[in-house]
């Protein structure tokens, strides 16, 4: 029977109390460090730091409500190639899904890391956690956080991001250690659960109180999924309706200045180089004019349709629905909400289930010899 | 139907197979209609999925994409590749109404001069049914 210990919070609140959680982690000799998101500032943006020496833990947030990326990526950065020693990193659920996406395309790997994975409630955008710090500081601000969402919601008109509002994932799947926020009473203790034998071992030599087993996680979970599942479905059902030609297509991106950051800020956009920022791209004057001149007018910059769909060819079949490309995006365009409506298709159409099997190979990685007889036209 | 309606079609065909048979079609005179404009792949797996989106961007009322029957591609499995390719797009382009019929894939052996005629034939006859893509008049695009 797999571990459950309980992280035991007193007077100093739970942030505190996930410090002390952490500090003790790292004593373990098997471990040279912990990534997990640090206020370096008093209000500035908390971020993925890599922390080698457990007193520098004391700014250590991961209840923040603040999600600046995906850390996904710098997982990756961190895990490809050996260094022969082991870290933990502590991340959403998103992130973990986007970062086995990355260990299956040899993009990381996850010889060397404990992945301790965080039940995820939502954030906010990077606009919106601004706002809602104000001038409080970070640390008290995410325990308010906390406290409001068990009391019924968010309070002063703030909404979690757009994609977290239709995340039907808030719990970690493939993580060494699941640190359970669904259910707990941040006032009392928080339960961790062991969730593979490299986490077992770990947190069995933590030496920590065992939590008795109770339901009021499961619950809260299937209450939040299905709530969340509704939310998606009506999200995909409008953006269906908005996107149902080319023509509406384009309206739904005409604010898009072909900048990419929704294609930097992905982590499963997986080119090393993109095509977009190649001299594929670095037209000539006189095809402007040439392409202006067929249609009477020319929307420039070009090829914003043609970019975003053949982002999609790529990255849609691993799409995370982390909402990252809509935090990236300077003119608002609800980039999170079309990828997502357009990644439930390519990914029903290939049964894949991104980020939740290691086993399951990326679609366009594999083919078989016997499939997909409906795709080929035959003559009559 | 519109019979007046000349849709624009660009397909893209394997140089062992299909290419061929489109080169036989022609040289036993075979009727076939203007509509299409192909383009020499060395194989199907060559085809890449931003070549088909370019295409129905750029005028292109449908794609063909044609390669060797299965078991006959000369690098072994590149028209299994290309399936899957057209099988995502179909999938993606749907989603902006973009018919299914408008990306279409066969196999198409080097012998089978008729069957490409007739494969060509019967896809105009469906984009005549569809009609034209609306991205021809799109400044947007
Ligand atoms: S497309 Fe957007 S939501 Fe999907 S994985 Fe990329 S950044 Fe996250
Ligand atoms: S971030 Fe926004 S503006 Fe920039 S390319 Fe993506 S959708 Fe367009
Ligand atoms: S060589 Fe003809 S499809 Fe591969």
């Amino acid at each position: 029977m797999a571990t459950t210990a309980r992280i035991q919070i007193d007077g100093q609140g739970p942030v505190v109390a996930l410090q002390g959680f952490f500090r003790r982690l790292l004593e373990d000799e098997s471990l040279s460090g912990v990534m997990l998101p640090v206020h370096l500032f008093r209000h500035g943006m908390p971020m993925p730091t890599l922390v080698t020496r457990p007193d520098q833990l004391d700014r250590a947030d991961p209840l923040a409500p603040a999600f600046p990326m995906n850390s996904a990526k710098l997982v990756s950065r961190l895990t490809r190639g050996a260094t022969g020693e082991r870290i933990a990193v502590v991340m959403r659920p998103c992130e973990i899904r986007a970062f086995i996406e990355l260990v299956k395309l040899n993009q990381g790997s996850l010889e060397e890391v404990i992945l301790i994975g965080m039940d995820c409630p939502g954030a906010f955008d990077n606009a919106h956690y601004k706002e809602f710090l104000g001038d409080r500081e970070g640390m008290a601000a995410s325990v308010q956080f906390h406290a409001s969402l068990s009391n019924g919601g968010l309070a002063g008109g703030f909404e979690l991001a757009p994609a977290c509002r239709v995340c039907e994932y808030p719990s970690p799947h493939g993580a060494d250690m699941v640190i359970g926020l669904h259910g707990a009473d941040l006032g009392s203790a928080i339960p961790v659960m062991a969730t593979s034998a490299r986490g077992e071992a770990l947190l069995g030599a933590m030496g920590l109180p065992e939590e008795s087993p109770d339901d009021r996680r499961e619950k809260a979970l299937a209450a939040l999924t299905a709530t969340r599942v509704q939310a998606r479905d009506a999200m995909m059902e409008q953006v269906s309706a908005r996107t149902g030609t080319l023509e509406q297509l384009a309206e739904y991106l005409s604010g898009c200045v072909n900048c990419y950051n929704c294609r930097v800020a992905c982590p499963v956009c997986y080119c090393k180089e993109c095509v977009f920022n190649t001299d594929v791209f670095e037209h000539k004057p006189w095809q402007y004019l040439g392409w202006a001149k067929r249609k009477g007018s020319l929307k420039l910059p070009t090829d914003t349709v043609f970019y975003h769909l053949t982002r999609m060819a790529h990255m849609s079949t691993a799409c995370v629905g982390c909402g990252q490309c809509s935090n990236a995006c300077p003119n608002g365009v609800e980039v999170v909400e079309l990828f997502r409506t357009v990644a439930a298709r390519t990914q029903a159409g290939f049964d894949y289930l991104p980020g939740l099997s290691l086993d399951q190979a990326p679609p366009l990685t594999v083919f078989k010899e016997d499939e997909f007889q409906d795709t080929v036209s035959h003559l009559a | 139907m519109n019979q007046d309606f000349e849709p624009a079609i660009l397909a893209f065909v394997c140089n062992w197979c299909t290419y061929t048979a489109a080169d036989l079609a022609g040289t036993s005179r075979m009727t076939q209609q203007p509509n299409v404009r192909l383009v020499r792949m060395m194989c199907t797996g060559m085809v890449d999925p931003k070549y088909v989106i370019k295409s129905l961007l750029s005028g292109a009322d449908g794609v063909l994409i044609s390669g060797c029957h299965p078991g006959d591609c000369h690098y072994q499995n590149g028209n299994y590749k290309a399936r899957r390719r057209v099988r995502l797009l179909n999938e993606i382009l749907s989603q902006f109404g973009i018919d299914r019929r408008r990306v279409r894939l066969t196999w198409v052996g080097a012998s089978e001069g008729q069957e490409f005629a007739a494969t060509v034939n019967n896809f105009i006859n469906d984009l005549r049914e569809l009609g034209p893509l609306d991205s021809r008049g799109l400044a947007a695009l």
